[in-house]
């Protein structure tokens, strides 16, 4: 069985249909891509998957569990992260704070424990300090880590925010437009940290990104959304090539 | 000049009682992004607690204490479950009326309870037998237990919100809600223990303000509670260290114009904060925020 299973998804706002009869179905350790001309509706699939929005109608199962109705938190644990289009990191905070309140689920102690200062709570935050430094590291930032992460240089930001939503420890990860705003060397090494991570962890990995290299160059699976509905679905050779698609990206 | 020092640790302790309320002013803002006009009268909840534990249940001072901190913390998580969750997504103006409506019930259901006469009760701390003598001057116990109790306090208070990962959390939340939730953070859980530690540091600042003023009655929460709330504007609302500092300014200024004239005292203190705002908007320490277009 698929790790990710969506079936019949959509929902309307107003009386907008943002997206409509969408079908996907993830293997585990697939590198999936999610493409289409602005306004396809694809960051609006990735609010659905979170929870971030509900669902007019459909079914998302992940593992078998059925996601729909969650709230983000629980969705989260489930084990579904992400990353944002526009940068939202924790910006007043370390780069190893950052990184540590995503491993909020992961290493626990209770209030009283910290607010006592026990034992405890000792040895959990050691523990929470070197499993984020050893996340860090294969996005090469722990050097950083004691930095305040809105000045981080750009791409790094977005490296963080990979690696943040590394820490909560998903099943599934969403990258909404990693590449968005890199330049071509970041873009390359973003592209080995993400076939990186995929490997090492075993992590499934659904992106949407608009560089078409980036796209072809890792993804294993593609699905074109265009107006809310799939245009084409398939391997990145066959999806590309594709008369429908073609027009749908550079008009008629 | 010992006039002055004198006028100066007044100054401090009112300051820091100030800055206890703040704290929690602050705290709720920077996380639920609301003032909850009700905080004043958890002080006020806090002293009668006090009052109930040690003068009618005849408790030792350190449980009735700890009692006190725990009726409060209860309290505030209670309002802000039944008054404010349901209005996380409404106008912020729908949110100030109903927690001026909270005042106003706490206010009342203690008028009910007690009745409107003020009660007398005797300070829990003995302040003759806790004071000091520093040369020509002398500080009076309630002072001493009140500078150390709230400098404990703040020092606790940073040391948990920088260092624990329910602080993290507290921190994640204030920023952006959204990520936190995303990254699997209960913002619902969050929000409560925002409310608990803000009450409990209320119930403390009540514990020390009817120790000092040895009087009750049910709006007693109000002056120290709009007072600490002109602290945590000076300083900056939302930030930690802000509430401090404007907290325990606004009781130095407070104690400087008292001095020099009592009519005016007040005037004075927020003729202060007119012109902190005038020059600097967001307050003392507070950020100034660009909106993106």
């Amino acid at each position: 069985m698929a790790l990710l299973e969506v079936k019949n998804l959509g929902i309307s706002f107003g009386g907008l249909r943002a997206v409509d009869q969408f079908h996907v179905s993830i293997e585990k350790r697939q590198l999936y891509g999610l493409i289409g001309p602005n306004g396809a509706g694809k960051t609006t699939i990735f609010n659905l998957l979170t929870g971030v929005y509900k669902p007019t109608e459909g079914s998302i199962l992940l593992d078998g569990i059925s996601l729909v109705g969650k709230g983000p938190a629980q969705i989260n644990q489930v084990g579904i992260a992400r990353t944002f289009q526009n940068i939202r990191l924790f910006h007043k905070m370390t780069v190893l704070d950052n990184v540590k309140v995503a491993l909020h689920n992961q290493i626990k102690y209770s209030v009283m424990e910290g607010v006592l200062r026990l034992p405890g709570y000792f040895k959990r935050e050691k523990e929470m300090d070197k499993k984020a430094l050893e996340l860090l590291e294969v996005f090469n930032l722990h050097e950083e880590a004691g930095i305040i992460a809105a000045n981080l240089p750009y791409g790094k930001q977005r490296k963080l925010e990979i690696a943040r939503a590394m820490a909560t420890n998903p099943k599934l990860i969403l990258l909404d437009e990693p590449a968005a705003g890199m330049n071509p060397n970041e873009t390359e090494e973003l592209m080995e940290n993400i076939r990186f991570i995929r490997d090492k962890f075993e992590m499934t990995i659904l992106l949407i990104e608009h560089d078409m290299k980036l796209v072809a160059g890792i993804c294993e699976q593609i699905t074109v959304l265009n107006f809310g509905t799939e245009l084409a679905s398939g391997t990145p050779d066959m999806v590309l090539n594709d008369p429908k698609v073609i027009t749908a990206y550079l008009g008629e | 000049m010992e006039n002055f020092i004198e006028i100066l640790i007044t100054g401090l302790r009112s300051g820091s009682i100030y800055a206890l309320i703040a704290l929690g002013y602050t705290m709720v803002y920077g996380i639920a992004k609301m003032i909850n006009f009700a905080h004043g009268d958890i002080i006020m909840i806090g002293a009668y607690a006090l009052y109930v534990f040690i003068e009618l249940l005849h408790m030792p001072v350190v449980p009735a204490v700890i009692c006190t901190i725990a009726v409060c913390a209860v309290l505030g998580i209670c309002i802000e479950k039944v008054a404010y969750k349901p209005l996380r997504k409404a106008t912020p103006l729908a949110v100030l009326i109903t927690a001026i409506g909270v005042s106003y019930f706490l206010q009342s259901a203690v008028l009910l309870i007690f009745g409107g006469t003020p009660i007398s009760f005797a300070s829990i701390i003995d302040s003759k037998a806790l004071s000091l003598k520093i040369g020509s001057i002398t500080l009076s116990g309630i002072t001493i237990v009140t500078l150390a109790v709230t400098t404990i306090s703040m020092i606790a208070l940073t040391l948990f919100i920088q260092k624990t990962k329910t602080g993290r959390a507290m921190r994640a939340v204030s920023e952006d809600k959204g990520a936190a939730e995303l990254m699997g953070i209960n913002v619902n859980r969050t929000i409560s223990i925002t409310f608990a530690i803000g009450s409990a540091l209320a119930a403390i600042a009540g514990i020390l303000y009817i120790c000092q003023f040895q009087s009750l009655k049910p709006t007693l929460g109000a002056l120290p509670g709009i007072k600490a709330f002109v602290a945590a504007v000076l300083g900056g609302i939302g930030s930690i260290p802000g509430a401090m500092l404007g907290g325990i300014l606004l009781g130095v200024i407070e104690s400087v114009s008292k001095n020099v004239s009592g009519e005016l005292a007040d005037a004075i203190v927020f003729g202060v904060l007119v012109v902190v705002l005038l020059v600097k908007p967001s307050g003392l320490l507070g950020k100034n925020k660009t909106e993106k277009v």
